[in-house]
């Protein structure tokens, strides 16, 4: 994974809000055994209309989506965060995220940036004014700028790190191997096996 | 210091505790299947990693297998694919699997409480948001993502910060004819999809004491659809009735053992919950949905809402969007909304239980002529019980269609799927735009209500049928 520390591109708003994981990726898309590919299912359905603001030219190459609150609701699916970033984008910005989303976004790298609903308006704001404007995201600082605005975000700090690091999950616990096997010794005896 | 169910179950799983880092979990059934598995397969192999214990995991196909002439090849290229996947991974990494035409076949969530292997107090989890389901046994279950999937499989643990916790209490009786598939939309009405955001929910109080283990499973089942991580329900003696003598259940002393401990995890008298949500049963009537998230519910009698009627202006645009997605006008009453296929299945409704209430509605009666409906059983064993039971003969005489077991129209991956303005009433958990198929229009509603609106043709409760 690579390390994350400050990212600067384009933005699109999203004006919507709940924007559920079956949105974000239909079911028919997930039926791939790989990881990559997934773009063209990017919000399939919304995109068949030409009105549709990832279909707007002056947005193209954009790497910063800005959404309506509680982004990522629905079905667990990874393949969400997976055709996000396939399509390019490197940062979410929304007011409320849900959670298996924006756990599954931290663990592959995509950076879901929390902060209040103003904000949000104000990059939406800034956005419709001047699509090409480059909007900075700071993990570092925990910082927004483009022009004039300044905002801070949250982002889960354990989150934060992990991001900065560029680690991985599975080689962050198995450090903790023995504890493990020391744990699997005492668990009692009437817990099931499948096999 | 007093506990919370919930927090009973976590404490016992700690492997590591740091500060300000994740606990780390130990997980004791993890279950899997072809659709958010094949990636994390592909992981393991890429990073020279194997599974953990094999014999805590388990895999069945559900998700996209088809539930007609089930002895022939996939014809699908992409769901044979992770079929396929699903078959050469589990080989090659030593990991039980129930494939299509096997007997114990059938939704992981259904599977997994049939066999026994859910069990109170166990942390299970699944690539499936669903996974929740087994929360009814108060185990602590929850969905993870693939990448997650492959992080359980290496190491059979997970990084996890402790979750919050919500009492949502139940008392009195539900009236007749209320099932829980109402009750859960009842409380995801009241508290909307994002409402039980970071809780693990705890269904409590008189109401839920009184629900079998399948209509607790129908409650915990659609927890996410409120948002939440989970739900749990205390494990009483209906818990430990349903558990006993399934083939993965503790024997002789290992089960005294066993409930010794299970009856140790109810909440304590005195736990604190992060937050409480009270509901009075007896006020309670069959809900449907009438938008595109299940938190669009509403009573049956009620009539289709004004986006006027909106809190805000998010709100306010959330019910004209779902208003035209849905083709439906305010005012209209929920009773007059044709229907054109009825499903009956999916983890949230497709067990014996399930199946027998739909029998009881149609027994002697007609689906309507311009409805047509789909009966899907949970798995295979719900498949046979309910032909032992005869329930199979009272659908095809009513004119409904009776298939093999698998999430089929739940989220239409194999050949069941609505067409494109299509209407459904649907027993499943999602009425998300497209979710039974691009451009469906889904109503949420409980098996009874199903079944009623297949004979009547537009959305009706057993109440409103003629008596026999
Ligand atoms: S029945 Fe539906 S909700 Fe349940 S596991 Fe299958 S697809 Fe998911």
């Amino acid at each position: 994974m690579d390390a994350f520390t400050t990212h600067t591109g384009t933005a699109v708003p999203l004006r919507r809000s709940n924007v559920d994981t079956d949105q974000i990726i239909p079911a028919e898309y997930l039926k791939r055994i790989t990881r990559t590919g997934f773009e063209d299912g990017l919000f399939a359905s919304w995109r068949k209309d030409p009105e549709f603001v990832l279909n707007q030219p002056h947005h193209a190459g954009a790497t910063i989506l800005v959404a309506g609150p509680d982004f990522g609701t629905g079905s667990s699916r990874e393949h969400a965060v997976w055709a996000l970033q396939n399509y390019g984008f490197k940062v979410v910005i929304s007011s409320r995220f849900a959670d298996i989303f924006r756990g599954n976004s931290g663990k592959g790298g995509l950076l879901t940036a929390e902060v209040p609903q103003e904000t949000v308006e104000a990059l939406w704001e800034l956005i419709a004014e001047d699509p090409a404007a480059e909007v900075t995201v700071d993990l570092d600082k925990q910082q927004i700028r483009s022009g004039n605005l300044v905002a801070d975000f949250a982002v889960d700090g354990y989150v934060r790190w992990r991001l900065m690091a560029g680690l991985d999950d599975i080689g962050i616990t198995l450090q903790s191997v023995d504890a493990i096997t020391d744990f699997e010794k005492q668990r009692p005896g009437f817990t099931p096996t499948t096999i | 210091m007093a506990r919370t169910l919930a927090e009973k179950v976590w404490a016992a799983h700690v492997v590591r505790h740091g500060e300000g880092e994740p606990d780390l979990l130990y997980i004791d059934l993890h279950l899997v299947h072809e659709v958010t598995s094949p990636q994390a397969f592909d992981g393991l192999r890429v990073t020279g990693r194997g599974v953990r214990r094999p014999d805590l995991t388990l895999a069945t196909e559900d998700h996209n297998v088809p539930t007609i002439n089930i002895d022939q090849p996939i014809a699908d290229p992409i769901s044979r694919a992770q079929v396929d996947a699903l078959r050469a991974n589990c080989a090659e990494f030593g990991v039980p699997l129930y494939a299509l035409g096997s007997i114990e076949q059938g939704i992981v969530h259904v599977v997994g409480p049939q066999l026994g292997l859910t069990q109170p107090g166990m942390t299970v989890v699944c690539g499936d948001s669903h996974t929740s389901t087994h929360g009814a046994f108060g185990a602590l279950a929850f969905g993870i993502g693939t990448s997650e999937v492959e992080h359980v499989l290496a190491t059979q643990t997970l990084p996890l910060k402790p979750f919050k916790t919500m009492a949502i209490t139940v008392d009195g009786e539900l009236p007749v004819g209320v099932s829980a598939k109402d009750l859960t939309l009842a409380i995801i009405a009241k508290i909307g999809t994002g409402g039980g955001q970071g809780y693990v929910l705890e269904y409590r109080g008189s109401a839920i004491r009184g629900l079998s283990m399948e209509g607790r499973m129908t409650l915990c089942n659609m927890s996410i659809e409120a948002g939440a991580r989970a739900g749990m329900v205390a494990p009483d003696e209906t818990t430990f009735e349903y558990v006993k003598g399934r083939v993965h259940a503790p024997v002789g002393s290992e089960w005294d053992e066993a409930q010794t401990y299970w009856r140790t995890l109810p909440s304590d008298a005195d736990a604190v919950f992060d937050a409480e949500v009270f509901i009075d049963a007896t006020t309670l009537s069959p809900y449907v949905t009438w938008g595109t998230n299940p938190g669009q519910g509403l009573p049956l009698s009620a009539s289709i809402p004004a986006p006027e009627s909106a809190g805000d202006e998010v709100e306010r645009g959330a019910i004209e969007r779902a208003l035209e997605y849905m083709d439906l006008v305010p005012g209209t009453p929920l009773r007059e909304i044709p229907i054109d296929t009825v499903f009956i299945g999916s983890c949230t409704n497709g067990r014996i239980e399930d199946l027998r209430v739909v029998a009881e509605v149609l027994r002697g009666r007609q689906v309507a002529d311009s409805v047509r409906m789909l009966i899907v059983p949970g798995s295979v064993r719900v498949k046979l019980q309910a032909e032992t039971e005869g329930l199979d003969t009272v659908f095809l005489a009513a004119g409904a269609d009776w298939r093999e077991a698998g999430c089929s129209m739940c989220l239409a991956m194999n050949p069941d799927k609505l067409a494109p303005g299509e209407r459904s009433a649907s027993t499943s958990n999602r009425n998300f735009e497209g979710r039974q198929g691009p451009g469906g229009r889904t109503h949420l509603v409980s098996p009874a209500v199903a079944a009623a609106t297949a004979v009547v043709g537009t959305l009706a409760a057993p109440a409103d049928l003629p008596k026999l």
